[in-house]
């Protein structure tokens, strides 16, 4: 069978049998680890294949593309769908330190592969209104998700969140609706070559700009992130790792398939536009953080700050800054993830994110606290770790395209980004508590901190190999005709 | 009649954003049902208004007798209306949690109150 | 809640609002219908009978908890996919072991749609007014 279709196969057969097992909590758990591991193993397989054989290609129920939906992986695709894996079983894992149990009757643990489901499917579509529908899967296991407690908190900021993600479907559905009426098809493909050399008329510009709201509300960018800091930090610390590793990403890279495959050919101003929206991104998000007293809230701006990073290879189009803002990708994907968890730890000992009510972790638990330090300060940009191999990528590529503005702003972010993760460093983990800890700490919640800060250093011992793949990835995106060769006429079999 | 359903759709539209607007939960609801149905209305509209029959091969013909209706935006807005079911139908429960935990329909009363 | 009319008219309404659905169902081939109406048609039907009856004895008619439904019909749907390379063909693709009677993968997916649909919106349903 086509491996492609297993990263949406295995996270969908393990929501049916975790929905038919027993509900006790250690059945679900095993299961839901043990498909997760599966979607790792899935995930990693399709990778290697497409390393070494190029892009791949499904045509679902046979139908040729631009007819039927396609699926289609090339490198920064299956890179992503790795990343999701390794989420996947981290965040699994987190559960065996123990979950609200009325949260875990009620669905918890399905609703998490079914968000894994939609992200691997929005990873993998060729189509846009496929994408569409990977959407509102990821959607709606996320609302389940966020609104399945019921304190007042949770529930309103599950209801901004929902809310503004309508708003934003409804977007992308209008603009695929008039995609459609002016184009005739949906496939990302089929589109590339309608789109090629056309000039940007007031039609395209206007699809541009909508698909750049809707993507731009999903991805927290500038002027579009507000309900992130509103919603992101009331869910447990295990959802939220896995909304703010993946969901925002796959609005980022949405982004970047739309503006390589469609708008190649848009005007400067598209570009001085996006660049804008990524620098003020970058300081609206980190100035935001300085400003935060909860370490939730922080890592929420954080994240914000950071997405702008993500989007700035897409402005500046040249391979090098793409392959800098894919690693900056990979990289935050897994830092930010292991955050959340890490906040996890003072939700069980002290039930609450509040810094002013933290502190103490490097005395008495100095174990925690190693682990703690690396995606802190991998986050941070500190050399040798992780976030600094992104950001050297993004600035070399800054300076080659000339774009000293951006390599200015990225310093800067970066300087801030040091100063809000010292901050945090200090008030969490460093200065005295005020109270003594409410409850022990389960250490298998340590796990999977520690396979993720392994992670993030795997990346820095890698960084040359994983740069150069970052480079491939980039490069297949900026001159897609290898993908669009695949899909139209690759064949219906591979 | 395009020109009619495009009114239409833009009228949807507004008057959806106007009930969101209007910072009440139940409003809020009703503006995301007229956002969607704005929606589907113009993906029906943008994809061309054809008076024809449903694109099945007769059993007897070897392809497609035109004029024929194009399938895909009527497949499109018919997923669209099933998820836009879905997701209001959820909201609907979300809004009546919240009304149980706040007491408040008011968006800004449910902010303060916190 | 439960007047005497709604009883009634809920006891006679059911099996024809079930059977209609299972006809939507079947018809979804060619025609207007599918699993998605039939289903809604009956999750309208045990909808109608909580109203009436209230939820508990809905539950119990059902037989099968809405969880279980949507589960076998997530099933079904996959499994109709998987046929496909199962048979040597692509995922998703349709085998048509009698095609004359219109039975083929394609009524499977259907099906796993049909039970999905009234398995979700029960959940959503029954929750509702067991809170109200």
């Amino acid at each position: 069978m086509n491996r492609l279709v297993l990263p949406l196969v295995i996270p969908l057969l393990t929501a049916i049998i975790l929905l038919f097992a027993p509900r006790k909590a250690l059945w679900q758990r095993w299961i839901s680890f043990a498909g997760s591991i599966g979607l790792l193993a899935a995930a990693i397989a399709l990778f290697l294949r497409i390393e070494r054989d190029g892009i791949a290609v499904l045509q679902a129920g046979g139908w040729r593309a631009p007819f039927g939906i396609t699926l289609v992986a090339d490198l920064l695709a299956a890179m992503l769908v790795v990343a999701a894996g390794i989420v996947a079983v981290a965040v699994t894992a987190t559960s065996f330190a123990g979950v609200d149990p009325k949260r875990e009757a009620s669905g918890y643990h399905p609703l998490l592969h079914v968000l894994f489901m939609g992200v691997c499917g929005a990873f993998l579509t060729g189509d846009l209104f496929n994408l569409y529908v990977w959407f509102e899967v990821m959607l709606v296991a996320s609302f389940v998700l966020m609104a399945l407690h019921r304190t007042r908190g949770q529930l309103e900021a599950a209801f901004k969140y929902v809310t503004l993600n309508l708003i934003a479907s409804s977007v992308f559905l209008t603009a695929l609706g008039l995609l459609y009426g002016g184009t005739g098809t949906l496939n990302l493909a089929d589109l590339s070559t309608v789109f090629r050399g056309r000039e940007m008329g007031a039609f395209e510009l206007v699809l541009a700009m909508l698909f750049f709201s809707a993507f731009g509300i999903k991805a927290a960018l500038f002027p579009l992130f507000f309900w992130l800091p509103a919603s992101y930090h009331t869910p447990p610390a295990a959802v939220g790792a896995v909304f703010a590793g993946l969901l925002t990403k796959v609005g980022i890279y949405s982004l970047i398939r739309i503006f390589t495959l469609l708008f190649r050919d848009a005007p400067p101003g598209v570009y001085t536009l996006l660049l804008g929206q990524a620098l003020c991104t970058m300081i609206v998000g980190l100035v935001g953080a300085l400003a935060q007293r909860d370490f939730r809230r922080v890592l929420s701006f954080n994240l914000i700050g950071h997405l702008g990073y993500t989007s700035v290879g897409l402005a500046l189009v040249t391979p090098a800054a793409m392959a800098g803002s894919i690693l900056y990708i990979l990289h935050h994907i897994l830092v930010i993830t292991n955050l959340y968890l890490v906040s996890g730890i003072f939700l069980r000992l002290r039930r609450t994110t509040q810094l002013a009510e933290l502190g103490s972790m490097y005395r008495e638990r100095p174990l925690a606290a190693a682990l703690a330090l690396i995606p802190v300060f991998s986050l941070a940009g500190v050399p040798p770790l992780s976030g600094f191999v992104g950001k050297v990528a993004l600035l070399r590529a800054t300076l080659e395209a000339s774009a000293y503005w951006t390599s200015a702003a990225i310093l800067v972010v970066g300087v801030l980004t040091l100063l809000s993760m010292g901050r945090l460093w200090e008030a969490s983990f460093w200065k005295p508590a005020p109270n003594p800890e409410k409850a022990p700490l389960n250490r298998v919640i340590l796990l999977p901190i520690a396979g993720l800060s392994a992670a993030t250093l795997a990346i820095t011992f890698a960084a040359e190999p994983l740069f150069t793949l970052a480079l491939r990835a980039g490069e297949q995106l900026l001159r897609p005709e290898a993908y669009i060769e695949a899909v139209l006429y690759g064949g219906a079999r591979r | 009649m395009e020109l009619i359903l495009a009114i239409a759709a833009g009228a949807l539209y507004g008057t959806g954003f106007y009930m969101m607007l209007r910072r009440r939960l139940g409003q809020l609801i009703v503006g995301l049902g007229l956002l969607s149905n704005g929606t589907n209305l113009l993906i029906f509209t943008a994809g061309g208004l054809t008076r024809a029959r449903a694109p099945i091969i007769a059993g007897d013909a070897q392809e497609l007798a035109r004029p024929y209706a194009d399938p895909v935006p009527q497949a499109l807005v018919l997923t669209a209306i099933v998820i836009g079911f879905g997701v209001l139908a959820f909201s609907l429960v979300l809004a009546h949690r919240v009304h149980i935990a706040t007491g408040a329909d008011d968006i800004e009363e449910i902010e303060s109150g916190q | 809640m439960t007047s005497l009319i709604l009883r009634t008219g809920a006891r006679v309404l059911m099996p024809l609002l079930l059977l209609f659905g299972v006809f939507l169902l079947l018809r979804g081939h060619n025609e207007p219908g599918g699993g998605f109406v039939g289903g809604l048609v009956v999750a309208a039907a045990y909808a109608l009978h909580s109203f009436a009856f209230g939820v508990a004895a809905a539950r119990r008619a059902l037989l099968v908890s809405p969880r279980r439904l949507t589960a076998s019909g997530l099933l079904l749907a996959l499994g109709s996919g998987l046929l496909g390379p199962a048979g040597g063909k692509e995922f998703l693709a349709s085998l048509w072991p009698a095609p004359e009677m219109g039975i083929g993968t394609p009524l499977l997916f259907d099906l796993g749609v049909f039970l999905v649909v009234i398995g979700v919106v029960l959940t959503m349903t029954f929750t509702l007014f067991e809170e109200l």
